[in-house]
C-alpha cells in the first residue's frame, strides 16, 4: 500500500482549512523547539565564534577531521572485504549437506550475531594479548570485531539469498550434470549475490557506523580525532560532534543512495530472484529511503 | 567442571572461571553489569517504541510539517553512529548544556544513555512500522475512508493493528539490537556488562577466555532464543492473506 494519500481523502475546502491551521500550529511548535535549542546554546555561550571558527581553518580539517575520516573508511573497507569472505564461507557452510560442517558454521554465525560488538572488541583488544602475550594492534582489533559480527550477519543474508533462488535453477543445474559445488558456485551464489546486493550495501552503512566503536578502544577514527582530540584543543565538543555527525550522515546517505540505485538497477533487469524470507524482506524495503529497515 | 591438575596460567583451564566467579565481588560486577543492560533495554525499548510509533504516524500524516520532521529525524539519527549519539548526550547535553536528570552520577548516566538509545532506536522503529503499514492492502484504508473514518481513526483502528502484526519480526530484531547496543552506554562510564568484562579481564589475565565466554554466553543464551521466539510469534500472529 502506498502511504501517500491512501490514509486520508483528497482534502476538500474544510479539510484544507483544517490542515492549514494544523500546519501553522505544528510549524510554530517546531520553530519554538528550534528557538529553545538556540537559546539553550546561547545561554551557555555555544554560539561564540571562537568555537565554530576552527572549522573554517584548513589545519582543522587536515590535522583532525580528514585523518579521522580516513581511519574510519580504512577500517570499514578492510572489514567489509573480510566480512564478505567470511559471510560467503559461513553461508555455504550452513547450507552444507554434512552435519559436521553445517552445525559448527551455524553455531559460529548465531554466536557472533548475538554478542555485542563492543564486548567482542574488548575481548580482542584487552583479552587476546593475555593469551598471545603480544600487544594487539588497535586497527586489527577493530577490523576483526567488525568482520566477525558483520560477516555473520552477511552469512545469514547470503543464506536467505540462496534460498530465494527458485528451486528450478538448482534442479536444472543438477539435471545437466553439474556437481554440488558447481551448482553452488555457478548457479546459486551469483544469483543470490545479485538479489542480496542492496542488503550488502546497507550492511556497509552499519559497518561505517560501527567503526565509531573503535573510539572506545582509542582507534584513530573520526570520533576520536575529529571530536575528542579536536575538542581537547578548542573546547568545542558540541560543535565538533555536530560536524562529525554531519560527515557520517553524508557518507552514509551516499552509500544508501548507492544501494537504492543498485536495487533499481537489478530490478530493471527483471531476472533477479524475488527476495524471500523476513530477513531479506525487511532489508530490501525501500532502500532508497535509507537502507535496511532492520539493520540497527 | 574443575579440571585435574594445577595449571592456573592456562587460559583454557575451566577451573579458573569457577574461581573468578566464585569471588562474590566479581560476581557482583557481573550481575550489576547485566542489570544495567536489562534496565537500559527496558527503558530504551519503551522510549523507542513510543517515539517510533509517533514518528511513523507523523510520516504518514497529511500535515507536511510533521512529515518533514519525521523524515529528518529518521535520516539524521539512523545515519549517525550510536557511539557518537551517546557521546553527544554526555559531553553535549550534560557537560556543555547542563542537562541533568538526577544528582546521582550513575543514574544520571543511565538516563542520558536511555535518551540516546531511544532517540536512535526510534528511527528504526519508525521505519519498521512504516514498512508494516505498506503491507496492509490499500483496500483496507479505502474501505475505512468510505465509511467516513478520519485519518486518526483509519490509522489507529484499521491500519496500525494490522501493521503491528506484520512488524513483530522486525521489531524483535530491533529489540535484540537495542539490547546489544546498550553496551555502548559504557562509553560514558556506566559499569555495564562490557566494562565489567574489561575490568575482570584486566584483573584476571589468566582466565580471559572463560570470562569472555561467560559474558558473551549470557548474551547468546538470552538473545538467540529471543530471536527465534519473535520469529515464531510473527508466524503465529501473521495476518493470513
Amino acid at each position: 500500500m502506498s502511504t501517500d494519500a491512501v490514509l486520508y481523502d483528497h482534502p476538500g475546502p474544510k479539510a484544507k482549512a483544517r490542515n492549514l491551521v494544523l500546519t501553522i500550529v505544528f510549524g510554530l511548535a517546531v520553530l519554538g523547539l528550534f528557538y529553545w535549542i538556540y537559546s539553550r546554546f546561547d545561554e551557555k555561550g555555544q554560539w561564540a565564534g571562537s568555537l565554530w571558527k576552527p572549522f573554517t581553518e584548513s589545519s582543522t580539517w587536515t590535522d583532525y577531521i580528514l585523518p579521522g575520516l580516513q581511519g574510519t573508511l580504512q577500517a570499514a573497507a578492510v572489514a567489509m572485504l573480510l566480512s564478505l569472505v567470511f559471510g560467503v564461507l559461513f553461508a555455504v557452510g550452513r547450507l552444507s549437506d554434512h552435519w559436521w560442517v553445517r552445525l559448527p558454521a551455524g553455531a559460529v554465525v548465531e554466536f557472533f550475531r548475538a554478542v555485542p560488538l563492543l564486548l567482542l572488541m574488548f575481548f580482542i583488544f584487552f583479552g587476546v594479548p593475555f593469551i598471545t602475550e603480544q600487544p594487539m594492534s588497535i586497527f586489527w582489533a577493530v577490523v576483526l570485531g567488525l568482520t566477525l559480527y558483520n560477516g555473520s550477519v552477511l552469512a545469514e543474508a547470503f543464506r536467505a539469498g540462496v534460498h530465494s533462488v527458485p528451486k528450478g535453477q538448482s534442479e536444472a543445474a543438477y539435471a545437466v550434470g553439474m556437481r554440488k559445488s558447481q551448482v553452488m558456485t555457478h548457479i546459486l551464489i551469483p544469483q543470490a549475490a545479485r538479489a542480496m546486493l542492496p542488503v550488502i550495501v546497507s550492511q556497509l552503512v552499519v559497518l561505517v557506523k560501527d567503526t565509531a566503536l573503535g573510539y572506545i578502544i582509542s582507534y584513530s577514527e573520526l570520533l576520536q580525532l575529529g571530536v575528542n582530540n579536536l575538542a581537547a584543543n578548542y573546547g568545542n565538543v558540541l560543535q565538533a560532534a555536530i560536524v562529525a555527525a554531519a560527515i557520517y550522515i553524508v557518507v552514509n546517505t551516499l552509500l544508501t543512495s548507492f544501494a537504492g540505485w543498485l536495487s533499481r538497477r537489478t530490478r530493471r533487469k527483471g531476472r533477479a530472484p524475488r527476495a524471500a524470507g523476513a530477513a531479506t524482506q525487511q532489508a530490501t524495503i525501500e532502500p532508497g529511503l535509507g537502507g535496511g529497515g532492520g539493520v540497527v | 567442571m574443575a579440571g585435574p591438575g594445577d595449571r592456573p596460567r592456562h587460559p583454557f583451564d575451566l577451573k579458573v572461571p569457577m574461581d573468578v566467579f566464585s569471588d562474590p565481588s566479581n560476581r557482583d560486577v557481573y550481575i550489576t553489569g547485566f542489570l544495567w543492560i536489562l534496565k537500559l533495554t527496558l527503558a530504551g525499548g519503551a522510549g523507542a517504541l513510543v517515539l517510533g510509533v509517533v514518528l511513523a504516524a507523523m510520516r504518514v500524516s497529511p500535515i507536511p510539517v510533521l512529515r518533514g520532521v519525521g523524515t529528518a529525524w529518521v535520516n539524521i539519527f539512523r545515519n549517525t553512529p550510536l557511539t557518537l549519539i551517546i557521546f553527544f548526550c554526555y559531553f553535549g547535553l550534560f557537560s556543555t548544556l547542563g542537562f541533568s536528570v538526577v544528582d546521582d552520577i550513575d543514574l544520571n548516566n543511565f538516563w542520558l544513555g536511555v535518551v540516546g538509545l531511544s532517540v536512535y532506536t526510534a528511527a528504526f522503529v519508525c521505519e519498521a512500522i512504516r514498512s508494516g503499514i505498506n503491507t496492509v492492502p490499500a483496500g483496507q484504508a479505502e474501505a475505512a475512508r468510505a465509511v467516513g473514518m478520519t485519518f486518526i481513526q483509519t490509522l489507529t483502528i484499521i491500519i496500525l493493528p494490522q501493521a503491528g502484526r506484520a512488524v513483530i519480526a522486525p521489531l524483535g530484531s530491533i529489540l535484540i539490537a537495542l539490547c546489544k547496543n546498550s553496551t555502548i552506554v559504557g562509553t560514558i562510564g556506566l559499569m555495564e556488562s562490557s566494562n565489567a568484562m574489561k575490568d575482570l579481564i584486566n584483573a584476571n589475565g589468566n582466565a580471559v577466555i572463560p570470562i569472555f565466554l561467560v559474558f558473551a554466553g549470557t548474551f547468546a543464551i538470552v538473545l538467540i532464543p529471543t530471536g527465534y521466539g519473535f520469529g515464531w510469534l510473527a508466524n503465529r500472529l501473521a495476518v493470513k492473506r
